[in-house]
């Protein structure tokens, strides 16, 4: 203490070599800050551009699809007389009028299709019809997989082998046959449905095409991502936290919910997400075929295939929708590759 | 008469002050061997013991002996194949285990894969009061979290942080206290040392006699570590391919051991001091453990035991009372000895 003030002594201090006691002991026992898994998660994720990129990319999208059309001056299914056929940023006639006597006109950023309906718009809403259709079947799919999946996997034994044999047979089902003959089946019940039942009016404002849709996606899809949940827990209840929780008296669902759905998180996390890219692709290629949404709504797969007509005249009807699906598939699979890297621990180094 | 014998077996009563009691389990797994064939392997073949209140019951044997098999089917983590098992002179074999996963807890070896990655310390030591409907508020509960983690050498501060953050021994305090939380009376202790290196094993079993002071518990304590099980055991059992082949008080064991395979166990034990190490005569065994999935006729020793003769292959020897409170399972006791 003395030699505090004098720097070039070189008299030790004594009170640096006294026993630490009990204050200090506990000062450096520090522990790091505590880090969750989706902390690490994210970080991780954070460090990975090109899934940073793909999920700045997502959200704009999204902005264009469920936010932009609010306030876009046209809608989708509005006809407007003598701008049928029109070029990007063409205006016609009566539109170059209108300026002319001083009125402000929005320009069809994309031109317009053969009924005078602003293409811009339309894509935004077939974005909007895509994401929904991507994101909700992908949502069934996950609830469905994940919980027939535990549940074969968790009881085994023979309750295995029937669950597992039936996602077989499943998956032995040529699916594009399925989806068209549920597809036209559907059509009619559902339709009367819509018409006599009230509490299901929805039915027609979403569009017959759409639900069978959905019907298509949890009766079949769900086959892939079950296999990989059983695959999972069949690893993860041999566990001892699997034992000790049976032998504090969990119930079965309490262990299924609690310990082995919690350890797969980052494994349905993955496969959700890129799930969501083969849905919209499913779909768009239904409603290319003219499975998908009803008329005047749109979807990036109906544009593209009215468009196919004029391929010649108006390519930019096609490559816009085409475009719009690629970019979104492409960002929501370079996203689910990098949550993997960050998400998954087999990967984990 | 063998039918009337087995009758008789079938029907003993629980012994009088044995907390803990099984008679003749078994527990065999089956494996499917090519297309067609179930084989059993006879992981616990007709095993009989009792542990009395208060008492630590050590069991040893080496690895794939059916110790950890022994202790997990007698809390019916596995529906035992036969025999039965007795909790406070009630027959739990076929009943409803609910209550009585308060009573019966249990530690496990591997402290690394016992408590669940993504769940907080607070969360796994609460667990069991969520499952009993111990706590009955949110305070009620986070109190007892931190009094049982408390009780184990852990803060409150560690509540919040998860399994990943903690050393070996820590982890295994919090299996400790998962299990203490439902205030039980029996705890089967799964090599819960195995795991640990040598100065982490001695604060554990120190902490384990502590709490069975405190809280009068009761212990199955599995290890395949004699020294161990020496220090903490009030008796020692033996095993040896799924059977129990000596059972004595620890110091009788130790000192008077009258199994060769015990003989031989307790001659391998490491002696501390090199004068007394060199003093002493190792009998080593030769050859391996046979299969459980066949093991040999009669006597399932006799492929490794210097005494085996004919008798040995021929009959099974009868685990019985050779002196007060010392059994051992062996034709040639009175040649060895």
């Amino acid at each position: 203490m003395l030699n505090k003030n004098k720097s070039l002594s070189f008299q030790l201090d004594v009170s640096d070599f006294l026993p630490a006691d009990e204050s200090e002991k506990q000062s450096i026992d520090i522990m790091r800050e505590s880090v969750s898994f989706w902390k690490d998660g994210f970080r991780r994720l954070a460090r990975n551009k090109l899934a940073m990129i793909s999920l700045f990319t997502i959200i704009v999208v999204m902005i264009f699809a469920f936010i932009v059309p609010s306030f876009y001056p046209y809608s989708y299914e509005q006809q407007i007389r003598g701008s049928e056929n029109l070029y990007l940023m063409e205006y016609s006639g009566e539109e170059l009028a209108r300026i002319e006597a001083g009125e402000k006109v929005f320009p069809h950023i994309l031109g317009t299709d053969n009924l005078g309906r602003d293409t811009a718009i339309r894509i935004m809403m077939g974005s909007r019809i895509s994401l929904l259709v991507g994101i909700i079947a992908s949502a069934i799919i996950l609830i469905i997989g994940s919980l027939y999946g535990a549940i074969a996997g968790y009881f085994g034994g023979k309750v295995d082998l029937y669950m597992m044999r039936l996602v077989d047979i499943i998956y032995t089902v040529p699916d594009i046959l399925v989806i068209i003959l549920l597809s036209v089946t559907l059509k009619y019940p559902l339709r009367s449905l819509a018409d006599t039942v009230p509490g299901f009016g929805w039915i027609s404002t979403v569009g017959v095409g759409l639900i069978s849709i959905f019907i298509v996606f949890s009766l079949l899809y769900w086959v892939g991502m079950a296999r990989i949940v059983r695959g999972q827990i069949l690893t993860l209840k041999e566990q001892e936290f699997v034992t000790a929780a049976r032998a504090l008296g969990a119930s079965h669902s309490r262990i299924i919910k609690n310990h082995l759905l919690t350890n797969c998180v980052g494994t349905l996390i993955v496969t959700t997400t890129l799930q969501i890219p083969s849905s919209i692709f499913t779909e768009s290629f239904l409603s290319f075929l003219g499975l998908g949404v009803n008329a005047p709504m749109p979807s990036l797969g109906s544009l593209a295939a009215q468009a196919v007509g004029g391929m010649n005249s108006y390519p930019h009807r096609l490559l816009a929708p085409a475009i719009a699906i690629s970019i979104i598939i492409l960002s929501f699979n370079l996203l689910g590759d990098g949550l993997r890297d960050a998400f998954d621990p087999r990967l984990k180094n | 008469m063998g039918k009337i014998i087995e009758e008789k077996k079938k029907n003993r009563q629980p012994r009088e002050g044995a907390l803990v009691e099984v008679q003749n389990l078994k527990q065999y797994f089956p494996v499917n061997d090519g297309l067609f064939k179930t084989k059993y392997v006879k992981a616990v073949d007709d095993v009989s013991f009792y542990i009395e209140r208060g008492e630590t019951l050590g069991l040893v044997g080496e690895s794939g002996c059916g110790k950890t098999t022994t202790g997990r089917s007698l809390l019916r983590l596995y529906e035992p194949t036969g025999g039965k098992i007795f909790y406070d002179g009630i027959d739990i074999t076929n009943a409803d285990m609910m209550p009585y996963r308060r009573k019966m807890q249990i530690v496990f070896q591997d402290p690394y894969a016992s408590l669940n990655p993504r769940m907080t310390i607070g969360d796994i030591v609460g667990e069991p009061l969520d499952i009993h409907k111990l706590a009955h508020s949110k305070k009620e509960r986070s109190e007892r979290i931190i009094e049982m983690l408390d009780r184990v050498g852990l803060n409150s501060e560690h509540a919040n942080r998860y399994p990943h953050e903690f050393s070996g021994g820590q982890r295994q305090r919090v299996g400790i206290a998962r299990a203490l939380a439902v205030d039980p009376e029996f705890i089967v202790c799964d090599e819960p040392v195995s795991a640990l290196d040598v100065s982490i094993q001695a604060q554990i079993v120190n902490m384990f006699e502590e709490l069975q002071q405190e809280m009068g518990l009761t212990y199955l304590f599995i290890a395949h570590d004699l020294s161990v099980v020496k220090h903490i055991s009030n008796r020692i059992g033996v095993m040896y391919l799924g059977k129990l082949v000596e059972l004595a008080d620890s110091y009788e064991l130790t000192f008077h051991s009258l199994h060769p395979y015990t003989k031989s166990l307790i001659s391998a034990i490491p002696i501390p001091d090199p004068k007394m190490s060199r003093q002493n005569k190792r009998i080593a065994l030769g050859g391996d453990v046979p299969s459980p999935l066949d093991p040999p006729s009669g006597c399932r020793f006799r492929t490794r035991c210097p005494y085996a003769d004919e008798l040995c292959a021929a009959q099974e020897p009868e685990f019985r009372e050779v002196s007060s409170g010392h059994f051992a399972a062996c034709h040639h006791l009175d040649k060895i000895n």
